[in-house]
Protein backbone atom coordinates (compact mmCIF):
# COMPACT_ATOMS: atom_id res chain seq x y z
CA UNK A 1 0.00 0.00 0.00
CA UNK A 2 2.90 2.30 0.71
CA UNK A 3 4.17 1.73 -2.77
CA UNK A 4 0.79 2.60 -4.23
CA UNK A 5 0.58 5.77 -2.15
CA UNK A 6 4.12 6.64 -3.20
CA UNK A 7 3.28 6.15 -6.88
CA UNK A 8 -0.11 7.81 -7.07
CA UNK A 9 0.68 10.46 -4.37
CA UNK A 10 3.70 11.80 -6.22
CA UNK A 11 2.66 15.03 -7.97
CA UNK A 12 5.39 14.50 -10.58
CA UNK A 13 3.52 11.41 -11.84
CA UNK A 14 0.50 13.48 -12.83
CA UNK A 15 2.04 15.86 -15.38
CA UNK A 16 4.53 15.99 -18.22
CA UNK A 17 5.22 13.61 -21.12
CA UNK A 18 5.91 10.68 -18.77
CA UNK A 19 3.05 11.45 -16.38
CA UNK A 20 0.08 9.15 -15.92
CA UNK A 21 -2.37 11.17 -18.13
CA UNK A 22 0.05 11.27 -21.08
CA UNK A 23 0.94 7.54 -20.75
CA UNK A 24 -2.72 6.62 -20.40
CA UNK A 25 -3.56 8.54 -23.54
CA UNK A 26 -0.75 6.84 -25.50
CA UNK A 27 -1.91 3.48 -24.24
CA UNK A 28 -5.47 4.18 -25.32
CA UNK A 29 -4.30 5.35 -28.74
CA UNK A 30 -2.47 2.10 -29.58
CA UNK A 31 -5.23 0.02 -28.14
CA UNK A 32 -8.04 1.84 -29.90
CA UNK A 33 -6.24 1.80 -33.23
CA UNK A 34 -5.48 -1.93 -32.99
CA UNK A 35 -9.01 -2.71 -31.79
CA UNK A 36 -10.70 -0.74 -34.56
CA UNK A 37 -8.59 -2.28 -37.29
CA UNK A 38 -9.30 -5.76 -35.94
CA UNK A 39 -13.04 -5.05 -35.63
CA UNK A 40 -13.25 -3.64 -39.15
CA UNK A 41 -11.67 -6.81 -40.49
CA UNK A 42 -13.25 -9.45 -38.26
CA UNK A 43 -16.87 -8.27 -37.83
CA UNK A 44 -17.78 -8.10 -41.53
CA UNK A 45 -15.80 -11.26 -42.24
CA UNK A 46 -17.49 -13.16 -39.41
CA UNK A 47 -20.92 -11.96 -40.52
CA UNK A 48 -20.31 -12.99 -44.09
CA UNK A 49 -18.91 -16.41 -43.22
CA UNK A 50 -21.74 -17.03 -40.74
CA UNK A 51 -24.35 -16.01 -43.29
CA UNK A 52 -23.02 -17.84 -46.33
CA UNK A 53 -21.38 -20.77 -44.53
CA UNK A 54 -18.42 -20.36 -46.89
CA UNK A 55 -14.96 -20.04 -45.36
CA UNK A 56 -15.79 -21.63 -42.01
CA UNK A 57 -12.34 -23.26 -42.07
CA UNK A 58 -10.80 -19.80 -41.70
CA UNK A 59 -12.68 -19.35 -38.44
CA UNK A 60 -11.42 -22.66 -37.10
CA UNK A 61 -7.84 -21.75 -37.99
CA UNK A 62 -8.23 -18.32 -36.38
CA UNK A 63 -9.64 -19.85 -33.22
CA UNK A 64 -6.71 -22.26 -32.92
CA UNK A 65 -4.13 -19.64 -33.76
CA UNK A 66 -5.50 -17.44 -31.00
CA UNK A 67 -4.66 -20.07 -28.42
CA UNK A 68 -1.19 -20.80 -29.77
CA UNK A 69 0.15 -17.38 -30.69
CA UNK A 70 2.79 -15.82 -28.40
CA UNK A 71 2.20 -12.07 -28.53
CA UNK A 72 5.63 -11.13 -27.27
CA UNK A 73 7.33 -13.42 -29.76
CA UNK A 74 5.35 -11.90 -32.60
CA UNK A 75 6.22 -8.43 -31.38
CA UNK A 76 9.94 -9.18 -31.41
CA UNK A 77 9.63 -10.75 -34.85
CA UNK A 78 7.84 -7.74 -36.30
CA UNK A 79 10.38 -5.39 -34.74
CA UNK A 80 13.19 -7.40 -36.29
CA UNK A 81 11.46 -7.19 -39.66
CA UNK A 82 10.10 -3.63 -39.53
CA UNK A 83 12.64 -1.91 -37.30
CA UNK A 84 12.17 0.11 -34.14
CA UNK A 85 10.68 3.56 -33.90
CA UNK A 86 7.39 3.15 -35.74
CA UNK A 87 4.06 2.22 -34.24
CA UNK A 88 3.65 -0.69 -36.67
CA UNK A 89 5.49 -3.34 -34.63
CA UNK A 90 3.02 -2.84 -31.81
CA UNK A 91 -0.13 -2.60 -33.93
CA UNK A 92 0.44 -5.79 -35.88
CA UNK A 93 0.59 -8.20 -32.92
CA UNK A 94 -2.30 -6.44 -31.22
CA UNK A 95 -4.49 -6.66 -34.32
CA UNK A 96 -3.56 -10.30 -34.79
CA UNK A 97 -4.42 -10.91 -31.17
CA UNK A 98 -7.79 -9.16 -31.39
CA UNK A 99 -9.10 -10.74 -34.59
CA UNK A 100 -9.79 -14.33 -33.40
CA UNK A 101 -12.22 -13.60 -30.55
CA UNK A 102 -14.18 -11.14 -32.71
CA UNK A 103 -14.20 -13.41 -35.75
CA UNK A 104 -15.15 -16.56 -33.85
CA UNK A 105 -17.95 -14.95 -31.83
CA UNK A 106 -19.43 -13.02 -34.75
CA UNK A 107 -19.40 -16.16 -36.87
CA UNK A 108 -20.94 -18.31 -34.15
CA UNK A 109 -23.53 -15.65 -33.39
CA UNK A 110 -24.74 -15.29 -36.96
CA UNK A 111 -24.54 -18.98 -37.76
CA UNK A 112 -26.31 -19.93 -34.55
CA UNK A 113 -29.49 -17.96 -35.27
CA UNK A 114 -32.52 -20.27 -35.18
CA UNK A 115 -33.13 -21.85 -38.59
CA UNK A 116 -36.88 -21.18 -38.32
CA UNK A 117 -36.20 -17.49 -37.90
CA UNK A 118 -33.94 -17.39 -40.93
CA UNK A 119 -36.61 -19.28 -42.84
CA UNK A 120 -39.32 -16.85 -41.75
CA UNK A 121 -37.17 -13.89 -42.83
CA UNK A 122 -36.71 -15.30 -46.33
CA UNK A 123 -40.34 -16.35 -46.42
CA UNK A 124 -41.48 -12.77 -45.71
CA UNK A 125 -39.56 -11.68 -48.78
CA UNK A 126 -36.36 -10.26 -47.29
CA UNK A 127 -33.38 -10.42 -49.64
CA UNK A 128 -30.12 -12.10 -48.56
CA UNK A 129 -28.48 -8.89 -47.41
CA UNK A 130 -31.64 -7.78 -45.57
CA UNK A 131 -31.83 -11.14 -43.83
CA UNK A 132 -28.23 -10.66 -42.65
CA UNK A 133 -28.52 -7.03 -41.57
CA UNK A 134 -32.11 -6.84 -40.34
CA UNK A 135 -32.54 -10.25 -38.77
CA UNK A 136 -29.36 -12.24 -38.18
CA UNK A 137 -27.16 -9.39 -36.95
CA UNK A 138 -29.55 -7.91 -34.37
CA UNK A 139 -30.22 -11.39 -32.99
CA UNK A 140 -26.49 -12.26 -32.96
CA UNK A 141 -25.52 -8.89 -31.46
CA UNK A 142 -24.99 -10.14 -27.88
CA UNK A 143 -22.37 -12.62 -29.11
CA UNK A 144 -20.79 -10.09 -31.46
CA UNK A 145 -20.45 -7.65 -28.57
CA UNK A 146 -19.01 -10.41 -26.38
CA UNK A 147 -16.30 -11.02 -28.98
CA UNK A 148 -15.55 -7.32 -29.21
CA UNK A 149 -15.37 -7.05 -25.42
CA UNK A 150 -12.96 -9.97 -25.08
CA UNK A 151 -10.78 -8.50 -27.81
CA UNK A 152 -10.80 -5.01 -26.31
CA UNK A 153 -9.85 -6.21 -22.84
CA UNK A 154 -7.08 -8.36 -24.27
CA UNK A 155 -5.73 -5.52 -26.39
CA UNK A 156 -5.74 -3.04 -23.53
CA UNK A 157 -3.90 -5.48 -21.27
CA UNK A 158 -1.43 -6.57 -23.88
CA UNK A 159 -0.64 -3.07 -25.19
CA UNK A 160 1.69 -2.95 -22.19
CA UNK A 161 4.29 -4.73 -24.34
CA UNK A 162 4.69 -1.60 -26.48
CA UNK A 163 7.14 -0.39 -23.86
CA UNK A 164 9.45 -3.31 -24.76
CA UNK A 165 10.19 -1.77 -28.10
CA UNK A 166 10.63 1.74 -26.87
CA UNK A 167 7.12 3.04 -27.34
CA UNK A 168 4.98 4.71 -24.68
CA UNK A 169 1.88 3.65 -22.88
CA UNK A 170 1.31 2.40 -19.36
CA UNK A 171 3.86 -0.36 -19.97
CA UNK A 172 6.59 2.25 -19.59
CA UNK A 173 6.00 2.41 -15.82
CA UNK A 174 6.39 -1.34 -15.55
CA UNK A 175 9.39 -1.79 -17.85
CA UNK A 176 11.24 1.28 -16.60
CA UNK A 177 10.38 0.48 -13.01
CA UNK A 178 11.83 -3.00 -13.40
CA UNK A 179 14.98 -1.64 -15.03
CA UNK A 180 15.58 0.90 -12.25
CA UNK A 181 14.24 -1.31 -9.47
CA UNK A 182 11.59 1.33 -8.68
CA UNK A 183 8.99 -1.20 -7.63
CA UNK A 184 6.39 1.45 -6.73
CA UNK A 185 6.28 2.35 -10.43
CA UNK A 186 5.97 -1.31 -11.45
CA UNK A 187 3.03 -1.89 -9.17
CA UNK A 188 1.42 1.48 -9.96
CA UNK A 189 1.65 0.73 -13.70
CA UNK A 190 0.20 -2.74 -13.22
CA UNK A 191 -2.70 -1.35 -11.23
CA UNK A 192 -3.40 1.24 -13.93
CA UNK A 193 -3.46 -1.43 -16.66
CA UNK A 194 -5.81 -3.61 -14.61
CA UNK A 195 -8.10 -0.65 -13.87
CA UNK A 196 -8.19 0.27 -17.55
CA UNK A 197 -9.13 -3.31 -18.50
CA UNK A 198 -11.95 -3.24 -15.97
CA UNK A 199 -13.15 0.12 -17.30
CA UNK A 200 -13.24 -1.28 -20.85
CA UNK A 201 -15.16 -4.30 -19.61
CA UNK A 202 -17.66 -2.02 -17.93
CA UNK A 203 -18.01 0.22 -21.01
CA UNK A 204 -18.93 -2.82 -23.10
CA UNK A 205 -21.52 -3.96 -20.60
CA UNK A 206 -23.11 -0.51 -20.90
CA UNK A 207 -22.98 -0.74 -24.68
CA UNK A 208 -24.71 -4.13 -24.48
CA UNK A 209 -27.53 -2.52 -22.45
CA UNK A 210 -28.02 0.21 -25.02
CA UNK A 211 -27.48 -1.62 -28.29
CA UNK A 212 -29.09 -5.02 -27.76
CA UNK A 213 -32.86 -5.22 -28.18
CA UNK A 214 -34.63 -6.16 -24.92
CA UNK A 215 -36.38 -8.86 -26.93
CA UNK A 216 -33.06 -10.54 -27.68
CA UNK A 217 -31.41 -9.99 -24.30
CA UNK A 218 -34.23 -11.90 -22.59
CA UNK A 219 -33.98 -15.11 -24.56
CA UNK A 220 -30.30 -15.64 -23.83
CA UNK B 1 -56.02 -20.10 -58.24
CA UNK B 2 -52.85 -22.08 -57.62
CA UNK B 3 -52.16 -24.90 -60.05
CA UNK B 4 -49.61 -27.70 -59.81
CA UNK B 5 -48.88 -29.29 -63.18
CA UNK B 6 -46.96 -32.55 -62.89
CA UNK B 7 -44.62 -31.10 -60.28
CA UNK B 8 -41.69 -33.19 -59.10
CA UNK B 9 -39.00 -32.41 -56.56
CA UNK B 10 -35.99 -34.69 -56.64
CA UNK B 11 -32.99 -33.99 -54.43
CA UNK B 12 -29.43 -34.51 -55.55
CA UNK B 13 -29.09 -37.71 -53.52
CA UNK B 14 -31.97 -39.14 -55.54
CA UNK B 15 -34.67 -38.80 -52.89
CA UNK B 16 -38.00 -37.91 -54.44
CA UNK B 17 -39.94 -35.59 -52.12
CA UNK B 18 -42.81 -34.82 -54.49
CA UNK B 19 -43.65 -37.06 -57.41
CA UNK B 20 -45.72 -35.82 -60.36
CA UNK B 21 -48.14 -33.74 -58.31
CA UNK B 22 -51.02 -32.17 -60.22
CA UNK B 23 -53.75 -30.32 -58.41
CA UNK B 24 -55.60 -27.04 -58.13
CA UNK B 25 -56.15 -24.89 -55.06
CA UNK B 26 -59.24 -22.80 -55.73
CA UNK B 27 -59.35 -19.07 -55.21
CA UNK B 28 -60.96 -18.03 -51.95
CA UNK B 29 -60.95 -21.53 -50.49
CA UNK B 30 -58.86 -23.46 -47.97
CA UNK B 31 -56.96 -26.35 -49.52
CA UNK B 32 -55.31 -28.63 -47.00
CA UNK B 33 -52.29 -30.82 -47.77
CA UNK B 34 -52.32 -33.66 -45.28
CA UNK B 35 -50.33 -36.84 -44.92
CA UNK B 36 -47.79 -38.68 -42.80
CA UNK B 37 -44.29 -37.26 -42.39
CA UNK B 38 -42.22 -37.70 -45.51
CA UNK B 39 -45.20 -37.34 -47.84
CA UNK B 40 -43.87 -34.09 -49.33
CA UNK B 41 -46.68 -31.84 -48.10
CA UNK B 42 -44.39 -29.12 -46.74
CA UNK B 43 -42.11 -29.36 -49.75
CA UNK B 44 -45.14 -28.88 -52.00
CA UNK B 45 -46.20 -25.81 -50.02
CA UNK B 46 -42.73 -24.31 -50.08
CA UNK B 47 -42.49 -24.71 -53.83
CA UNK B 48 -45.37 -22.25 -54.18
CA UNK B 49 -43.39 -19.34 -52.72
CA UNK B 50 -40.13 -20.76 -54.07
CA UNK B 51 -38.53 -21.44 -50.72
CA UNK B 52 -37.80 -24.64 -52.65
CA UNK B 53 -37.68 -24.83 -56.44
CA UNK B 54 -39.35 -27.70 -58.25
CA UNK B 55 -37.13 -30.03 -60.28
CA UNK B 56 -39.71 -30.32 -63.05
CA UNK B 57 -43.29 -29.34 -63.76
CA UNK B 58 -44.97 -26.02 -63.33
CA UNK B 59 -46.66 -24.16 -60.50
CA UNK B 60 -48.82 -21.24 -61.55
CA UNK B 61 -50.41 -18.50 -59.50
CA UNK B 62 -53.42 -17.07 -61.34
CA UNK B 63 -51.91 -18.31 -64.57
CA UNK B 64 -48.40 -17.01 -64.03
CA UNK B 65 -45.52 -19.45 -63.59
CA UNK B 66 -43.94 -18.72 -60.20
CA UNK B 67 -40.52 -19.44 -61.72
CA UNK B 68 -40.85 -16.23 -63.72
CA UNK B 69 -41.07 -14.08 -60.58
CA UNK B 70 -38.04 -13.05 -58.53
CA UNK B 71 -38.42 -14.93 -55.19
CA UNK B 72 -38.40 -11.97 -52.75
CA UNK B 73 -40.98 -10.13 -54.90
CA UNK B 74 -43.10 -13.28 -55.14
CA UNK B 75 -42.92 -13.86 -51.37
CA UNK B 76 -43.94 -10.30 -50.49
CA UNK B 77 -47.20 -11.01 -52.30
CA UNK B 78 -47.87 -14.28 -50.46
CA UNK B 79 -48.60 -14.53 -46.75
CA UNK B 80 -46.51 -17.18 -45.01
CA UNK B 81 -47.17 -18.64 -41.56
CA UNK B 82 -44.82 -21.25 -40.09
CA UNK B 83 -44.98 -23.67 -37.19
CA UNK B 84 -43.03 -21.83 -34.49
CA UNK B 85 -44.45 -18.47 -35.63
CA UNK B 86 -40.86 -17.43 -36.49
CA UNK B 87 -41.33 -13.93 -35.11
CA UNK B 88 -38.33 -11.61 -35.08
CA UNK B 89 -37.30 -11.63 -31.39
CA UNK B 90 -35.60 -8.23 -31.56
CA UNK B 91 -38.64 -6.42 -32.91
CA UNK B 92 -41.74 -5.32 -31.09
CA UNK B 93 -45.00 -7.05 -32.00
CA UNK B 94 -46.24 -4.09 -34.04
CA UNK B 95 -43.04 -4.01 -36.10
CA UNK B 96 -43.14 -7.77 -36.58
CA UNK B 97 -46.60 -7.44 -38.09
CA UNK B 98 -45.46 -4.53 -40.24
CA UNK B 99 -42.52 -6.49 -41.72
CA UNK B 100 -43.84 -6.82 -45.26
CA UNK B 101 -45.35 -3.29 -45.43
CA UNK B 102 -41.90 -1.94 -44.44
CA UNK B 103 -40.31 -4.06 -47.19
CA UNK B 104 -42.82 -2.69 -49.66
CA UNK B 105 -41.74 0.82 -48.70
CA UNK B 106 -44.82 1.97 -46.81
CA UNK B 107 -44.29 4.89 -44.44
CA UNK B 108 -43.68 3.85 -40.84
CA UNK B 109 -46.92 5.52 -39.76
CA UNK B 110 -49.06 3.78 -42.36
CA UNK B 111 -47.38 0.41 -41.77
CA UNK B 112 -47.90 0.64 -38.01
CA UNK B 113 -51.51 1.68 -38.22
CA UNK B 114 -52.14 -1.23 -40.58
CA UNK B 115 -50.38 -3.51 -38.07
CA UNK B 116 -52.67 -2.28 -35.28
CA UNK B 117 -55.72 -3.04 -37.42
CA UNK B 118 -54.47 -6.56 -37.96
CA UNK B 119 -53.74 -7.22 -34.30
CA UNK B 120 -57.36 -6.42 -33.65
CA UNK B 121 -58.50 -8.57 -36.57
CA UNK B 122 -56.74 -11.66 -35.21
CA UNK B 123 -58.16 -11.04 -31.75
CA UNK B 124 -55.13 -9.64 -29.93
CA UNK B 125 -55.19 -6.87 -27.34
CA UNK B 126 -53.64 -3.73 -28.92
CA UNK B 127 -51.72 -3.28 -25.67
CA UNK B 128 -49.50 -6.17 -26.82
CA UNK B 129 -48.20 -4.09 -29.74
CA UNK B 130 -45.30 -2.68 -27.75
CA UNK B 131 -44.22 -6.02 -26.30
CA UNK B 132 -41.52 -8.33 -27.58
CA UNK B 133 -42.30 -11.87 -28.83
CA UNK B 134 -40.83 -13.61 -25.75
CA UNK B 135 -43.46 -11.86 -23.62
CA UNK B 136 -46.33 -13.59 -25.46
CA UNK B 137 -47.74 -17.09 -25.07
CA UNK B 138 -47.39 -19.61 -27.89
CA UNK B 139 -50.98 -19.08 -29.01
CA UNK B 140 -50.57 -15.30 -29.03
CA UNK B 141 -47.34 -15.59 -31.01
CA UNK B 142 -49.12 -17.73 -33.57
CA UNK B 143 -51.85 -15.08 -33.92
CA UNK B 144 -49.13 -12.49 -34.48
CA UNK B 145 -47.70 -14.82 -37.12
CA UNK B 146 -51.06 -14.83 -38.90
CA UNK B 147 -51.38 -11.04 -38.58
CA UNK B 148 -47.89 -10.62 -40.05
CA UNK B 149 -48.78 -12.86 -42.99
CA UNK B 150 -51.91 -10.79 -43.67
CA UNK B 151 -50.27 -7.38 -43.25
CA UNK B 152 -49.91 -6.43 -46.90
CA UNK B 153 -53.28 -8.01 -47.73
CA UNK B 154 -51.90 -10.76 -49.99
CA UNK B 155 -54.50 -12.78 -51.92
CA UNK B 156 -52.72 -16.02 -51.05
CA UNK B 157 -51.80 -17.41 -47.65
CA UNK B 158 -49.48 -20.38 -47.09
CA UNK B 159 -49.70 -21.99 -43.66
CA UNK B 160 -47.16 -24.66 -42.73
CA UNK B 161 -48.40 -26.61 -39.69
CA UNK B 162 -49.14 -23.30 -37.99
CA UNK B 163 -51.05 -24.69 -35.02
CA UNK B 164 -49.22 -27.91 -34.26
CA UNK B 165 -46.95 -26.50 -31.55
CA UNK B 166 -49.71 -25.23 -29.25
CA UNK B 167 -51.86 -27.18 -26.78
CA UNK B 168 -55.15 -28.71 -28.01
CA UNK B 169 -57.44 -26.07 -26.46
CA UNK B 170 -55.51 -23.16 -27.94
CA UNK B 171 -55.27 -25.05 -31.23
CA UNK B 172 -59.04 -25.44 -31.41
CA UNK B 173 -59.57 -21.74 -30.77
CA UNK B 174 -56.96 -20.78 -33.39
CA UNK B 175 -58.71 -23.06 -35.89
CA UNK B 176 -62.09 -21.47 -35.15
CA UNK B 177 -60.52 -18.04 -35.47
CA UNK B 178 -59.03 -18.94 -38.85
CA UNK B 179 -62.43 -20.09 -40.13
CA UNK B 180 -64.02 -16.87 -38.85
CA UNK B 181 -61.31 -14.76 -40.53
CA UNK B 182 -61.70 -16.71 -43.74
CA UNK B 183 -65.45 -15.97 -43.86
CA UNK B 184 -64.49 -12.32 -43.86
CA UNK B 185 -61.32 -12.33 -45.97
CA UNK B 186 -61.86 -15.09 -48.55
CA UNK B 187 -58.14 -15.69 -49.12
CA UNK B 188 -56.75 -18.51 -51.18
CA UNK B 189 -55.23 -20.58 -48.40
CA UNK B 190 -52.97 -23.60 -48.67
CA UNK B 191 -52.67 -25.25 -45.29
CA UNK B 192 -50.29 -28.07 -44.39
CA UNK B 193 -50.92 -30.39 -41.46
CA UNK B 194 -50.26 -33.98 -40.40
CA UNK B 195 -53.46 -33.96 -38.33
CA UNK B 196 -56.37 -35.38 -40.31
CA UNK B 197 -58.93 -33.95 -37.89
CA UNK B 198 -57.52 -30.48 -38.46
CA UNK B 199 -57.58 -31.09 -42.22
CA UNK B 200 -61.19 -32.19 -42.17
CA UNK B 201 -62.21 -29.30 -39.92
CA UNK B 202 -60.51 -26.54 -41.90
CA UNK B 203 -60.39 -27.73 -45.49
CA UNK B 204 -62.85 -26.86 -48.21
CA UNK B 205 -60.78 -29.36 -50.13
CA UNK B 206 -58.39 -31.90 -48.62
CA UNK B 207 -55.47 -33.37 -50.55
CA UNK B 208 -54.25 -36.56 -48.87
CA UNK B 209 -50.64 -37.35 -49.79
CA UNK B 210 -48.74 -40.56 -49.28
CA UNK B 211 -45.06 -41.17 -48.56
CA UNK B 212 -43.03 -40.64 -51.70
CA UNK B 213 -44.84 -37.43 -52.56
CA UNK B 214 -47.86 -38.76 -54.44
CA UNK B 215 -51.40 -37.53 -54.23
CA UNK B 216 -53.63 -40.27 -52.79
CA UNK B 217 -56.97 -38.48 -52.94
CA UNK B 218 -58.30 -34.97 -53.24
CA UNK B 219 -61.87 -34.27 -52.20
CA UNK B 220 -64.13 -32.28 -49.92
CA UNK B 221 -63.94 -33.43 -46.30
CA UNK B 222 -67.39 -35.06 -46.22
CA UNK B 223 -66.71 -37.00 -49.43
CA UNK B 224 -63.31 -38.02 -48.12
CA UNK B 225 -64.89 -39.49 -44.99
CA UNK B 226 -67.58 -41.43 -46.83
CA UNK B 227 -65.66 -42.45 -49.94
CA UNK B 228 -61.97 -42.92 -49.23
CA UNK B 229 -60.24 -43.83 -52.49
CA UNK B 230 -58.17 -46.70 -51.14
CA UNK B 231 -56.92 -48.49 -48.05
CA UNK B 232 -54.19 -45.94 -47.40
CA UNK B 233 -56.65 -43.06 -47.24
CA UNK B 234 -59.12 -45.15 -45.22
CA UNK B 235 -56.43 -46.02 -42.70
CA UNK B 236 -55.15 -42.47 -42.56
CA UNK B 237 -58.62 -41.11 -41.88
CA UNK B 238 -58.78 -43.40 -38.87
CA UNK B 239 -61.76 -44.68 -36.95
CA UNK B 240 -65.27 -43.28 -36.56
CA UNK B 241 -65.49 -41.90 -40.10
CA UNK B 242 -69.26 -42.31 -40.06
CA UNK B 243 -69.63 -40.32 -36.87
CA UNK B 244 -67.13 -37.65 -37.96
CA UNK B 245 -68.93 -37.20 -41.22
CA UNK B 246 -71.98 -36.02 -39.27
CA UNK B 247 -70.02 -32.83 -38.47
CA UNK B 248 -70.74 -31.72 -42.03
CA UNK B 249 -74.52 -32.10 -41.74
CA UNK B 250 -76.40 -29.21 -40.18
CA UNK B 251 -78.91 -29.94 -37.44
CA UNK B 252 -81.12 -27.16 -38.82
CA UNK B 253 -83.62 -29.55 -40.38
CA UNK B 254 -84.08 -31.51 -37.16
CA UNK B 255 -87.75 -31.96 -36.29
CA UNK B 256 -88.21 -30.74 -32.68
CA UNK B 257 -90.91 -31.81 -30.24
CA UNK B 258 -92.17 -29.61 -27.42
CA UNK B 259 -90.20 -30.19 -24.24
CA UNK B 260 -91.76 -32.95 -22.14
CA UNK B 261 -92.80 -32.44 -18.52
CA UNK B 262 -89.91 -34.47 -17.10
CA UNK B 263 -87.41 -31.90 -18.40
CA UNK B 264 -86.99 -29.41 -15.54
CA UNK B 265 -86.69 -25.82 -16.79
CA UNK B 266 -85.97 -22.73 -14.70
CA UNK B 267 -87.81 -19.40 -14.99
CA UNK B 268 -85.31 -18.09 -17.60
CA UNK B 269 -86.17 -21.02 -19.84
CA UNK B 270 -82.91 -22.87 -19.26
CA UNK B 271 -82.84 -26.62 -18.67
CA UNK B 272 -81.83 -27.89 -15.23
CA UNK B 273 -81.99 -31.63 -15.90
CA UNK B 274 -84.18 -34.65 -16.43
CA UNK B 275 -86.40 -35.62 -13.51
CA UNK B 276 -85.69 -39.20 -12.37
CA UNK B 277 -86.41 -41.22 -9.26
CA UNK B 278 -82.96 -40.30 -7.89
CA UNK B 279 -83.23 -36.56 -8.62
CA UNK B 280 -82.02 -34.58 -11.64
CA UNK B 281 -80.04 -36.39 -14.33
CA UNK B 282 -77.58 -34.91 -16.82
CA UNK B 283 -78.69 -33.69 -20.25
CA UNK B 284 -77.02 -32.68 -23.51
CA UNK B 285 -77.86 -29.66 -25.64
CA UNK B 286 -77.38 -28.56 -29.22
CA UNK B 287 -78.26 -25.39 -31.11
CA UNK B 288 -80.09 -26.37 -34.32
CA UNK B 289 -79.13 -23.05 -35.97
CA UNK B 290 -75.38 -23.45 -35.62
CA UNK B 291 -74.57 -27.02 -34.61
CA UNK B 292 -74.11 -30.16 -36.67
CA UNK B 293 -75.93 -33.45 -36.55
CA UNK B 294 -72.90 -34.83 -34.73
CA UNK B 295 -73.43 -32.43 -31.83
CA UNK B 296 -77.14 -33.30 -31.74
CA UNK B 297 -76.38 -37.03 -31.64
CA UNK B 298 -73.79 -36.44 -28.95
CA UNK B 299 -76.34 -34.47 -26.91
CA UNK B 300 -78.82 -37.33 -27.21
CA UNK B 301 -76.22 -39.84 -26.02
CA UNK B 302 -75.51 -37.68 -22.95
CA UNK B 303 -79.11 -37.88 -21.72
CA UNK B 304 -80.40 -40.94 -19.86
CA UNK B 305 -83.47 -41.14 -22.13
CA UNK B 306 -81.64 -40.58 -25.42
CA UNK B 307 -83.28 -37.25 -26.06
CA UNK B 308 -81.26 -34.16 -27.03
CA UNK B 309 -82.31 -30.72 -25.78
CA UNK B 310 -82.43 -28.01 -28.46
CA UNK B 311 -81.48 -24.54 -27.22
CA UNK B 312 -81.07 -21.08 -28.76
CA UNK B 313 -77.89 -19.02 -28.47
CA UNK B 314 -79.05 -17.74 -25.06
CA UNK B 315 -79.29 -21.32 -23.81
CA UNK B 316 -83.10 -21.26 -23.59
CA UNK B 317 -84.88 -24.52 -24.36
CA UNK B 318 -86.63 -24.54 -27.74
CA UNK B 319 -87.73 -28.14 -27.74
CA UNK B 320 -86.28 -31.62 -27.74
CA UNK B 321 -85.17 -34.07 -30.40
CA UNK B 322 -85.67 -37.74 -29.66
CA UNK B 323 -83.91 -40.66 -31.35
CA UNK B 324 -86.69 -40.79 -33.92
CA UNK B 325 -85.97 -37.26 -35.18
CA UNK B 326 -82.25 -37.88 -35.19
CA UNK B 327 -82.63 -41.18 -37.02
CA UNK B 328 -84.83 -39.58 -39.61
CA UNK B 329 -82.20 -36.96 -40.38
CA UNK B 330 -79.45 -39.62 -40.37
CA UNK B 331 -81.46 -41.55 -42.91
CA UNK B 332 -81.85 -38.54 -45.18
CA UNK B 333 -78.12 -37.99 -45.24
CA UNK B 334 -77.05 -41.61 -45.56
CA UNK B 335 -74.05 -41.90 -47.88
CA UNK B 336 -74.94 -42.60 -51.50
CA UNK B 337 -74.67 -46.15 -52.77
CA UNK B 338 -71.51 -46.56 -54.85
CA UNK B 339 -72.03 -50.03 -56.22
CA UNK B 340 -71.15 -53.34 -54.61
CA UNK B 341 -68.15 -52.87 -52.33
CA UNK B 342 -66.97 -55.92 -50.42
CA UNK B 343 -66.35 -55.24 -46.73
CA UNK B 344 -67.70 -51.69 -46.86
CA UNK B 345 -68.30 -50.13 -43.47
CA UNK B 346 -69.39 -46.84 -41.94
CA UNK B 347 -72.52 -46.10 -43.93
CA UNK B 348 -74.04 -49.44 -43.03
CA UNK B 349 -73.99 -48.94 -39.31
CA UNK B 350 -75.86 -45.65 -39.22
CA UNK B 351 -78.63 -46.76 -41.58
CA UNK B 352 -78.88 -49.99 -39.60
CA UNK B 353 -79.51 -48.01 -36.44
CA UNK B 354 -82.17 -46.06 -38.32
CA UNK B 355 -84.01 -49.21 -39.34
CA UNK B 356 -84.17 -50.75 -35.91
CA UNK B 357 -85.35 -47.67 -34.05
CA UNK B 358 -87.05 -45.82 -36.83
CA UNK B 359 -90.59 -46.14 -35.49
CA UNK B 360 -91.95 -42.64 -35.01
CA UNK B 361 -93.12 -41.84 -31.50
Amino acid sequence: MNWLAGFFGDAAHWSGPDGIPARLLEHLEFSAAAFLIAALIAVPLGMLIGHTGRGALLVVIAANAARALPTLGLLVLVVLLAGVGTVLPVLIPLVVLAIPPILVNTYEGVRGVDADLRDAAYGMGLRGRQVLLQTLTPVALPLILLGLRLAAVQVVSTATVAAFVGLGGLGRFIIDGLATKTYADVIGGAVLVAALALAVQFAFLLLDRVAVSPGVRQIR
Amino acid sequence: MITFEDVTKRYRDGTVAVDGLSLEASTGAITVFVGPSGCGKTTSLRMINRMIDATSGRITLDGQDVREIDPPTLRRGIGYVIQQAGLFPHRKIVDNVATVPYLLGWSKKKARSRAMELLELVGLDPALAGRFPFQLSGGQQQRVGVARALAADPPVLLMDEPFSAVDPIVRASLQDELLRLQLELRKTIVFVTHDIDEAVKLGDTVAVMRVGGRLAQMAGPATLLTEPADDFVREFLGRDRGIRRLSFISAKEMRLSPSPSDLVIDEDGRALGWRTADGLAAYGTFNPETDSLRVALDAALLSPNGTAVAVDEEGRVRGVAGRDSIDKLLGEYAPPATGPAPGGSGGGSSSGAGDSEGAPA
